[in-house]
C-alpha cells in the first residue's frame, strides 16, 4: 500500500488530520534544500532530528502575531475592523486565529488574552461576558483542535483573567494551552493562588517567569506552544534538536565528546537551520506576500532560530558509565557538573555563530529544552530533565532545574505532579514557586495526580481522549496520538514528585 | 515544612501515627522482621539505614511499643542545615510529633534562628505544657496549633489517658497573649453528646479570634483494638459538618472541616 493510500484509510484520523498528513506527505517529495552527507548521516543515526518539520519551510515553525495591531487598525486582508464590543473583539480573533499558521498548521499563540480583552469585558454585566468568553473557548477547542495552541494570562490580575480561569475549571478543556506570565511585583498572591487552584483542577496554567523572560527578550514576548519564549510580532523560524544520548554514542570519552563530536553535531544543526532559514525567508511565498506580514502582524526581523536538545540526563549517565539512573544525571553531582560543562559548550558554540536574518536578536539563534516527541522512548528525556523514575525530591528537582533553566530563552520548564492533599493547601504551593523563580527557575508546571486533563511533558491532553484512540475511535485533537506515544513509550503520565520527606522522623 | 518529634505523653485512642508515641526501647523485634535490612543492631542500638528502607512499614506493624525505628536523631545546627536548603521555597516552619513540646529547650534555641531567617514558627501541640508556665517558649513563637480533643474530665480520661486541665488552661491563656493560631477538635462517630460538648465549648471562648479545625475521624493507622471500639470507618462528612455549623452559630464563625 502507497503512504497515501495508508493515510486514507486510517480509520483513527478526522478529516483535517488525514489531509494534513497528506499534505506532510506531498511536501516531503521536493528536495530543493541540499544539506551535507555528514549532515544525513548523523540524521539517519538518529543524532539530529528535524521534528518532522516537512521539507520545505513554506512559513515559518512558531507565529506570535501583533495582535494589539489588529485591535488597533483591523486587518484589510480579512477585511476586519477593530472591534467595539467583546463580541466584535473574539469574532476578529476567531477569524484572524483560522489564518495562522505553524508547523501543524494551528496558531501557536492567541496572544495575551486578558489583556487584549480587558476593555470590553469591562463594559459588558459580568455573566453576559463570561458567556461570551465560554463560547470563544469552546470555538478555539473545537476549531483549533491541537494542543500547541496557547494563550497568556497575566501578569497584573484582571476581570477577564479571573474569568478565564473560571472557566477553564468548569469547561476541562485541553485546549488552549495557558501560561501565567507571573511576577511577584506584578501578580497579587490571591491572582497567584487562583491560578494555583485552577492549575491542580486543569493542569494549566502554567508559571512563566515574567522578569527572566522581559530581561532577555523586552516587554513583547509571547509563550507559544509547549513553553517556547518568543518575540512577540515575530517568532520561531525552525526547531531541530540534538538528541544528545545518541550523540554520546561516538565518541570514545568525554573528552573526545567535548572537543569533538559535540561540536560537529551542533555545527551540523546550525548549517540545517541556516538553510531553513534562508529558504524560508528568501524563496517560499510568506514572508514576501502573507498579509500577517504586509500587514506588519509580524515582522521578519523577530524571528529567531531556535536551537533544540534533549537528553542531556542519558547523554551524561552514558558518558560516565552510569547505569542506575538513580544514581545519575540530578542526582549525583560529577554527573550534573557535567550537564552544565556540556551545556556551556553548546551555550559558547550557538552564541558564537552568526546566523542569518534573525535581526532583532544580533543575528543569534536561541537555546531550546525540547520536551520530546511520541517517539523518543526512555532514551532521551525532554531537554535537560531528570528521567522519569529517578526523580528525586521536589526539592532537589527545583534546585537542578535551577542551574538549567537560564539557558533557555526559548523554553524550557518542568512539570510536578502534586498529590491530593495539596489541593487543599494551594497556599503552600505558591512560595515553593515564588521560590524557584526567584533562583532561576524558568517555567513551572503542574498537576493533580487524579485529573481527566493532564501535562504530558509539555502540552495538554485529555486521558479521556488517550482512551478513544486506545479503542481505536477518533481524537479531535491532533496531539491526543503524541500523547498516546509519550505514555506508551516513554511513561510520560508517570512523572511523579517525591514528597521531602522533612526529617524521616514519621 | 514540618517538623516531626519524637515521644508524646498523651495516649490517643484514635491516634492515627501510634508509632510516634513512644521512644525505641531497641528490643530488635523489627530488625528480624524488616524485608529490606535496613535496621541492625549496633551497639546495642537499632539502627536504621534510610538509604536502603522501602517505605515498607514492616517495622512499625511489628513493633509492640508504640514506637519506630525510623528516626534521625538532630541538634539545632542539624536542623537549621535542613532549613537553610528549604527556606526559599517555604514561608515557615511548623514543629509536629508527637508531641514538639517535650523538646522545649531544642525549641527555645531553635526559633530564634529560623526567625532571623524571615520565617514564620509555629507549634503544633497537643497542650501538655503549661504554657504560662513556660512564657520563654512563645518568645519567638508566632503561634500555636492547639488539639481540644475532649472537655469532658471522664471522656478526655478515657479517650486521651492523660489530665486535660492544662489544655484547657492554655486554650485561654494562649487566646489571651494573642498566639493561638488554631485549634483542632475530632468527631466521633455516634458520640453526639461527647463532640457536642466539645464544639460547644470551645466555640464560646474562641470565638471569631482563631481558626477552628473540625476533623472526621479517620481509621487509618489507628491500632487494631482501638479501631474495634471507636469504629472502622470515617465519620460522615454531613455528620462533622453539622458540628461545623453549631460551631459557627455559637460564633466561631472561622470554623471549618477538613
Amino acid at each position: 500500500m502507497s503512504d497515501a493510500l495508508n493515510i486514507v484509510k486510517d480509520t483513527t484520523l478526522t478529516y483535517d488530520q488525514t489531509l494534513l498528513a497528506l499534505a506532510k506527505l506531498g511536501e516531503n517529495t521536493d528536495s530543493s534544500i541540499v544539506y551535507s552527507d555528514e549532515y544525513y548521516q548523523a540524521k539517519a543515526a538518529g543524532a539530529l532530528c528535524d521534528l518532522n518539520e516537512g521539507r520545505l519551510p513554506y512559513r515559518p515553525r512558531y507565529i506570535c502575531p501583533d495582535y494589539e495591531l489588529l485591535f488597533q487598525k483591523g486587518c484589510d486582508f480579512l477585511g476586519l475592523t477593530p472591534p467595539k464590543d467583546l463580541l466584535e473583539a473574539v469574532n476578529d480573533l476567531e477569524i484572524f486565529y483560522s489564518h495562522v499558521p505553524s508547523v501543524t498548521c494551528y496558531p501557536v499563540y492567541l496572544g495575551d488574552l486578558d489583556r487584549l480583552l480587558e476593555p470590553f469585558v469591562l463594559k459588558e454585566d459580568r455573566e453576559y461576558a463570561k458567556k461570551i468568553l465560554k463560547l470563544f473557548l469552546l470555538h478555539i477547542d473545537k476549531v483549533l483542535t491541537d494542543s500547541f495552541v496557547h494563550a497568556d494570562i497575566g501578569p497584573e490580575d484582571s476581570v477577564t483573567g479571573r474569568l478565564l480561569l473560571e472557566l477553564t475549571e468548569e469547561m476541562q478543556l485541553a485546549i488552549p494551552n495557558l501560561t501565567l506570565r507571573y511576577d511577584p511585583q506584578l501578580t497579587s498572591d490571591d491572582f497567584a493562588l487562583a491560578c494555583i487552584r485552577c492549575m491542580l483542577k486543569t493542569a494549566k496554567p502554567s508559571f512563566a517567569n515574567h522578569r527572566m523572560f522581559v530581561k532577555e527578550w523586552g516587554e513583547d514576548y509571547a509563550i507559544a506552544s509547549c513553553y517556547n519564549g518568543l518575540k512577540k510580532a515575530g517568532g520561531g523560524f525552525t526547531l531541530p534538536r540534538l538528541k544528545l544520548y545518541e550523540c554520546s554514542l561516538t565518541a570514545k570519552d568525554v573528552d573526545d565528546f567535548l572537543n569533538h563530536e559535540l561540536p560537529r553535531y551542533i555545527d551540523l544543526q546550525l548549517e540545517y537551520m541556516d538553510k531553513r532559514v534562508r529558504f524560508c525567508v528568501e524563496e517560499s511565498n510568506f514572508f514576501k506576500s502573507n498579509f500577517l506580514v504586509t500587514e506588519g502582524f509580524v515582522k521578519q526581523e523577530n524571528f529567531t532560530g531556535m536551537f533544540g536538545l534533549v537528553g542531556l540526563a542519558e547523554c551524561v549517565n552514558h558518558l560516565l558509565g552510569i547505569e542506575d539512573k538513580k544514581k545519575g544525571f540530578g542526582l549525583n553531582e560529577e554527573a550534573t557538573k557535567l550537564g552544565l560543562k556540556i551545556m556551556d559548550v553548546i551555550d559558547q558554540r550557538v552564541s558564537e555563530h552568526e546566523a542569518p536574518y534573525c535581526d532583532a536578536f544580533g543575528h543569534r539563534y536561541r537555546l531550546h529544552a525540547q520536551v520530546g516527541i511520541d517517539s523518543d522512548g526512555m532514551e532521551d528525556s525532554p531537554g535537560t530533565r531528570i528521567p522519569i523514575f529517578a526523580e528525586p525530591t521536589i526539592l532537589e528537582q527545583l534546585e537542578i532545574n535551577e542551574k538549567f533553566h537560564p539557558y533557555f530563552p526559548t523554553g524550557t520548564g518542568d512539570i510536578f505532579k502534586f498529590e491530593e492533599t495539596y489541593e487543599k493547601t494551594p497556599e503552600a504551593i505558591l512560595p515553593i514557586i515564588k521560590g524557584s523563580l526567584n533562583r532561576g527557575l524558568r517555567y513551572f508546571s503542574g498537576y493533580l495526580e487524579n485529573c481527566d486533563v493532564v501535562r504530558v511533558t509539555g502540552y495538554l491532553v485529555k486521558k479521556s481522549e488517550i482512551e478513544k484512540l486506545n479503542q481505536k475511535k477518533q481524537s479531535l485533537n491532533n496531539v491526543t496520538i503524541f500523547g498516546k506515544g509519550a505514555q506508551d513509550g516513554a511513561h510520560a503520565l508517570d512523572r511523579r514528585v517525591v514528597k521531602h520527606d522533612d526529617h524521616g522522623t514519621r | 515544612m514540618a517538623i516531626f518529634f519524637q515521644g508524646c505523653q498523651f495516649n490517643c485512642r484514635f491516634c492515627h501515627n501510634p508509632e510516634t508515641i513512644h521512644m525505641c526501647n531497641h528490643c530488635g523485634d523489627c530488625v528480624k522482621t524488616c524485608p529490606a535490612n535496613a535496621l541492625n543492631i549496633i551497639d546495642q542500638k537499632v539502627v536504621w539505614n534510610k538509604d536502603v528502607c522501602v517505605g515498607c512499614d514492616t517495622c512499625i506493624k511489628t513493633c509492640r511499643h508504640n514506637a519506630s525505628p525510623k528516626i534521625t536523631w538532630m541538634g539545632c545546627d542539624d536542623l537549621l542545615k535542613e532549613i537553610v536548603r528549604v527556606a526559599p521555597y517555604i514561608e515557615g516552619i511548623t514543629l509536629s510529633g508527637g508531641e514538639c513540646t517535650i523538646r522545649k529547650d531544642l525549641i527555645m534555641e531553635l526559633f530564634p534562628k529560623v526567625k532571623e531567617m524571615g520565617l514564620t514558627t509555629l507549634l503544633d501541640s497537643n497542650g501538655s505544657l503549661d504554657f504560662e508556665q513556660n512564657k520563654e517558649i512563645l518568645e519567638y513563637c508566632d503561634g500555636v496549633m492547639l488539639d481540644v480533643k475532649a472537655v469532658n474530665k471522664e471522656f478526655s480520661d478515657w479517650l486521651i489517658r492523660y489530665p486535660n486541665e492544662t489544655v484547657l488552661k492554655n486554650l485561654e491563656y494562649l487566646l489571651k497573649i494573642e498566639k493561638l493560631y488554631e485549634v483542632r477538635t475530632i468527631i466521633f462517630p455516634d458520640r453526639d453528646q461527647d463532640n457536642e460538648e466539645t464544639v460547644r465549648y470551645v466555640s464560646g471562648i474562641i470565638q471569631d479570634k482563631c481558626f477552628y479545625k473540625i476533623i472526621r475521624y479517620r481509621q487509618f493507622g489507628v491500632r487494631d483494638e482501638q479501631r474495634k471500639i471507636l469504629g472502622d470507618f470515617t465519620t460522615g462528612e454531613a455528620y462533622a459538618q453539622s458540628y461545623v455549623d453549631l460551631a459557627k452559630s455559637l460564633g466561631a464563625i472561622k470554623a471549618y472541616m477538613v
